[in-house]
């Protein structure tokens, strides 16, 4: 390799761009995301009130009172059943409605199309037109119930419904990227499996069974992880649906990540909260690694 | 080709079937949409009347909705912070990229994993640190408040990095040789090639920062710096029951986005594809 001026090799000399090019990014992923993760961490050990001067050290006994706060397990709790409700509906229908993508002759681009727009809209607006559709009284669900001369719901109004009421609402969002993903996946699969399949006399379903369901495996997987993990951060959609954004009634759709922003910007209670966040970090850091040991061990076919 | 033919059935009765369950679903999808559209063109005594649609259509809550909050400051802002943040991304997350895909040097692996680890910890978490220093450093209702925290995304780096590696190492040493900077090199050979993979990073990103909610909510207070999401929610919050005027305002916030995604869907729906696959 021929040594240039400064007595840098070429090799070196591109060494040193590649550092220079590096300098903004590293220190923007240290200062926004690697720093503020511990500080995270310590403020969890204070009493840390941002409106008073003096933020005395706790040690773990925020940690003691997050796990002695009933309100703080039925978030949790609330949280599992958002990811458990919402995140098999949306696997069933989005492979579903794949399905019936990839085989419709026509019309495909078009109906893909309208199931994809529910997901690039507002999140925010979504949840006001759907909280109007539940409405009770005037809501368009109980008058079309009504007009069926069945009994009228409560809907975001009655504790044990309120909660797959959103689920709904988060499921009917999403669902446009599940078909999307699916169908990615189902397009990878090579025709010639089917072909010879059909020739060996498979039917559709043994066709699903044994070529479509495990080679797309690695989708289900993906799409899965993705949906566990946009559910237990569930927040958006439980602060405007809910009755005046507080998670209930009585506490009954209330996040986890709701329960931290209102003990943080409600209370102004940034220790207790971010002890609240550092449980959420490991819950997601577990799934994670979950999810690294399921991807690695991928079959091949 | 057509999995869903069962023996016996002929073909057009599966496919009738499957168009059938299909407009349903496409029913489904678009029906909150027309009555959020259809309350918002009731006058206020109509709401509360049985009708689907309006029997005296009016764009009068609309302009109830423009003279009682900053819609379009709102849209101006979110536009700023969406477009600036998109753009942000779309430099730094390739430059990253690029570096991490096409040179060798020390630590190259220890930087990657340090990245990819921060895809780890949850925004939530973040937060309260973020607040807590826009909150000494007076960046509470500004710009780069809100965008601070997203102008690089190691999700970015991380699918840039897998388009960077399909670039011919040949290449980029036949232009060094016509005398390319390396800046150069990336800025006018290696961003041309991956220009799909930009293009989806940026639309996926887009949409995020249009959408975001949590971090905007915390870091605005005043009503001019509020994004559209965050405008609409404390608008419906304090809007009472007069659906008319807060589907008036979901149609604002919707229906010009709405219009884009339309005209660019088969782009957005590629990009989105792309992403997806790739992370």
């Amino acid at each position: 390799m021929a040594v240039r001026a400064r007595g840098l090799s070429l090799g070196q000399r591109r060494a040193v761009w590649a550092y220079i090019f590096l300098i903004v990014p590293l220190l923007f992923f240290i200062g926004v995301r690697f720093a503020p993760t511990l500080f995270a961490m310590s403020v969890s050990l204070f009493k840390w009130d941002i409106l008073s001067p003096t933020k005395p050290w706790l040690g773990l006994q925020n940690y003691e009172t997050l796990f002695a706060d009933k309100v703080f397990w039925k978030s949790l709790t609330n949280t599992l059943l958002y990811v458990v409700l919402s995140v098999p509906l949306e696997l069933v229908f989005g492979l579903t409605f794949a399905l019936l993508l990839q085989s419709a002759a026509r019309w495909k681009g078009f109906f893909r199309a309208l199931y994809f727009i529910p997901f690039v809209t507002s999140t925010v607006a979504i949840s006001w037109v759907w909280r109007w559709m539940y409405e009770p009284t005037f809501g368009p669900l109980n008058k079309l119930l009504a007009f069926l001369s069945l009994p009228e719901q409560k809907y975001l109004a009655n504790p044990d419904q309120a909660l797959p009421s959103i689920v709904i609402a988060i499921a009917w969002q999403a669902v446009g990227f599940y078909i999307i993903i699916f169908l990615a996946g189902l397009e990878a699969i090579p025709a010639d499996f089917y072909e010879a399949a059909k020739i060996d006399g498979a039917h559709a379903w043994d066709l699903f069974r044994h070529i479509t369901l495990p080679l797309l495996n690695p989708t289900i997987v993906f799409l899965t992880v993705i949906g566990t993990i946009n559910g237990i951060q569930v927040f958006t959609q439980v602060l405007n649906m809910s009755f005046q954004g507080t998670g209930g009634p009585l506490d009954a759709t209330k996040s986890l990540v709701l329960f931290i922003y209102q003990q943080a910007f409600r209370s102004f209670k940034m220790g207790y909260a971010s002890a609240g966040t550092v449980v959420l970090f490991g819950i997601i850091l577990l799934i994670t690694l979950i999810q690294l040991k399921v991807t690695t061990r991928r079959v091949e076919y | 080709m057509n999995q869903t033919q069962t023996r016996g059935l002929p073909r057009w009765t599966t496919q009738t079937i499957l168009y059938a369950v299909l407009l349903i679903g496409g029913i489904l999808m678009i029906i909150p949409f027309v009555w959020m559209l259809a309350t918002s063109l009731k006058p206020a005594k109509e709401v509360f009347l049985g009708n689907f649609f309006p029997i005296a259509p009016t764009l009068d809550n609309f302009q109830a909705v423009l003279k009682k909050v900053p819609f379009a400051r709102w849209y101006l802002n979110s536009l700023i912070v969406a477009t600036l943040s998109t753009l942000s991304v779309a430099f730094f997350d390739s430059l990253v990229g690029f570096v991490l895909a096409k040179y060798e040097f020390r630590g190259k692996n220890v930087i990657f994993v340090f990245i990819l680890s921060t895809l780890m910890v949850p925004t939530e978490m973040l937060i309260i640190p973020w607040f807590i220093l826009s909150n000494s450093l007076n960046w509470v209702d500004t710009y780069w408040g809100i965008m601070f925290p997203g102008i690089m995304t190691a999700f970015g780096v991380f699918l840039m990095k897998q388009f960077m590696e399909g670039i011919p190492s040949e290449l980029l040493d036949a232009a060094r040789i016509d005398g390319v900077s390396e800046f150069g090199l990336f800025w006018r050979i290696a961003m041309p090639l991956v220009k799909p993979a930009l293009a989806a990073l940026c639309i996926f990103n887009f949409l995020g920062n249009w959408n975001a909610f949590l971090w905007p909510v915390i870091i605005t207070e005043k009503m001019d710096m509020r994004t559209v999401p965050v405008g609409l929610a404390f608008f419906s919050g304090e809007a009472g029951s007069a659906w008319e005027l807060i589907m008036a305002g979901a149609s604002m916030a919707t229906i010009p986005f709405l219009i884009v995604f339309l005209i660019f869907q088969r782009q957005i729906i590629k990009g989105i594809a792309l992403t997806g696959l790739k992370g």
